[in-house]
């Protein structure tokens, strides 16, 4: 069902655009260290967390959370482009089965990801935050299934659009909503009724209560983790699982 | 056994028919072409053929394999050149072909014996490691040649293969598909509009609205036209057709502000022609048949009229189902 030489090509190549188009690095590297180093200064002087910890360290699984969220979405979102160009069609008329190229575009957009998040990881001497050998093996580990969560989100979204018209909406009414609801700027836990409900839906949220267990341990909600880990990496996976399904079959789709 | 044979096939979008019950088969290393306007269904059969799309009705077989009950065994047997280019113009050429080998499933060793064959083959060696953005049309069009045959198919299909190429690309594009089809045994399936290019084919068959309406070699189509074309421009154009009706019992058509007559043995007419007619003759020309005339005799148009004219509709809608192939 997998051939995995397919599989190995669509990352190689992923890999080598990634590299090559060095803006794209720059942008979802930017973003975040924006965030800490600006707005994270910027309102550590408004908010004083009364347990001990500053701002920056309260945002810095968010930050995490962050970098995966728009490099996995961009990441996907490459899918549209391989259709608008028509590169897709090398893809479809290969005697390959239609869930090699979504695994290999789910494993490539992990691992580039990843790779980001590690990226905004070195940034921690900066910002003052200790980090055990131990914190970085599982924040890594942690950052593995969350980016191959959203990775498959965001190919079931691209599966379904047909042009890239649909990618500002994508981002404005989809990928913002969800960095907003996740918890990774501020506490969630006390928002109104029907936010706080969206807040549950969203598979960020648990990536990145995931992220507060290793980075916060031992902080409470609402500033630290507010699910028992096991819970957030089960909905995590079982989301990861569903979506990637449901990308497969939208993708085997023809008229 | 013909290689490519397809029955009775049809394809329904909504309203409209593209493809309206068409049979016909290729033969094992021939050159076959499917003329038509825009619209025809030119792209719709190449894309059930290629497992794109599924048929609304019929069958489709390549290499003995059903289009819809087989489609990777057909996949694996069958190279393509689409009408637009499918390169990554991010990669570099060898990027290009590596990816292509693997997806075909080729092993590294052979994946790069096949690649350095199929560069030499389109006289591009010297450019493997430059990235496609800055290639020509036309070494995009070789490259996509060297492409689609890597993994060795025995039917190339070509939609549209020099479309948007000048014609000195062009007629260096046939000489290399005319070498290739020397040096292997291929089977080359395409589509145009240019008449100049269906001359090349083996065989052809004119589709229009969805069917076949004609079918067979270039020089047997255009038997179907009954000679050559004069033109004939005269400084009373009414008068000379009625002359031309009562002293030859021939046709005259008025056309582009002269007179279009058929007939066969046209160089022996003209002198005849200019002599009988009781008022001055501006000018002559005379024009072998073309498959253009063909078309013209077969539907009463000509093929650029349509794609002009009244088909934006069923353009439109191909547009979209384009689009929704790639999905």
């Amino acid at each position: 069902m997998i051939q995995w030489r397919p599989v190995y090509v669509i990352c190689y190549r992923e890999f080598i655009k990634f590299f090559r188009e060095r803006s794209r690095l720059l942008g979802t590297i930017a973003r975040p260290v924006l965030w800490l180093f600006v707005v994270g200064n910027g309102m550590a002087s408004l908010i004083k967390p009364q347990t001990g910890f500053s701002y920056l360290q309260f945002i810095f699984p968010g930050m995490i959370g962050m970098t995966i969220l728009f490099s996995s979405i961009f990441s996907s979102i490459s899918i549209v482009w391989d259709r608008e160009f028509g590169f897709m069609k090398e893809m479809l008329v290969a005697p390959i089965s239609r869930l090699s190229i979504v695994i290999g575009k789910a494993i490539s957009g992990t691992l580039i990801s990843v790779a980001q998040a590690i990226i905004i990881l070195l940034l921690i001497p900066f910002l003052g935050i200790h980090l055990t050998i131990m914190q970085f093996i599982e924040v890594v580990a942690v950052a593995l299934l969350v980016s191959f969560c959203i990775t498959s989100l965001g190919i079931l979204i691209a599966a379904r659009l047909t042009s890239f018209d649909g990618f500002n909406i994508i981002m404005n009414f989809l990928v913002m909503p969800m960095l907003f609801l996740s918890g990774a700027m501020y506490p969630v836990t006390s928002l109104p009724v029907v936010l706080r409900r969206m807040t549950l839906i969203n598979p960020l949220t648990y990536g990145i209560d995931a992220f507060k267990h290793v980075l916060l341990r031992h902080s409470t909600p609402p500033l630290g983790p507010e699910f028992p880990l096991v819970q957030d990496i089960a909905i995590v996976t079982i989301l990861s699982i569903i979506m990637l399904t449901l990308a497969a079959l939208s993708f085997r789709k023809k008229d | 056994m013909p290689i490519i044979s397809v029955q009775n096939l049809s394809k329904q979008f909504k309203s409209l028919t593209a493809v309206d019950g068409i049979s016909f088969s290729v033969n094992e290393g021939e050159i076959f072409g499917f003329l038509g306007p825009n619209g025809a269904g030119k792209t719709t059969t190449i894309n059930i053929l290629c497992t794109l799309l599924s048929p609304s009705g019929g069958k489709a077989e390549i290499a003995g394999f059903d289009c819809t009950a087989d489609p990777d065994k057909v996949r694996a047997a069958i190279g393509l050149i689409f009408q637009d280019t499918t390169l990554d113009v991010g990669l570099t050429a060898y990027e290009n072909l590596k990816f292509h080998a693997y997806l075909y499933n080729l092993d590294r060793k052979l994946a790069e014996k096949r690649i350095d064959e199929m560069l030499s083959v389109v006289e591009l060696q010297g450019r493997k490691h430059d990235l496609i953005k800055n290639f020509s049309g036309g070494m995009k069009r070789r490259l996509e040649i060297a492409r689609g045959l890597l993994h060795y198919p025995r039917v190339l299909f070509l939609d549209e293969p020099t479309l948007g190429l000048d014609p000195q690309t062009r007629s260096t594009m046939w000489d290399f598909i005319n070498k290739l089809r020397q040096n292997e045994k291929i089977t080359v399936f395409m589509t145009t509009h240019y008449m100049e290019e269906a001359e090349n084919c083996d065989r052809i068959a004119v589709i229009d609205h969805g069917k076949i309406i004609a079918d067979g070699a270039p020089e047997k189509l255009k038997q179907l036209v009954r000679g050559d074309m004069i033109h004939i421009v005269t400084s009373d154009n009414k008068r000379a057709a009625e002359e031309i009706r009562t002293g030859f019992n021939l046709a005259a058509r008025e056309e582009n502000g002269g007179l279009a007559v058929e007939a066969e043995k046209g160089e022996e007419l003209i002198p005849r022609l200019i002599h009988a007619l009781s008022m001055r003759t501006l000018s002559v020309s005379i024009t072998k048949p073309t498959l253009n005339d063909v078309f013209l005799k077969l539907t009463g148009r000509t093929i650029r009229d349509e794609a002009l004219q009244d088909n934006r509709e069923v353009t439109r809608e191909f547009v979209r189902s384009h689009r929704r192939a790639q999905r």
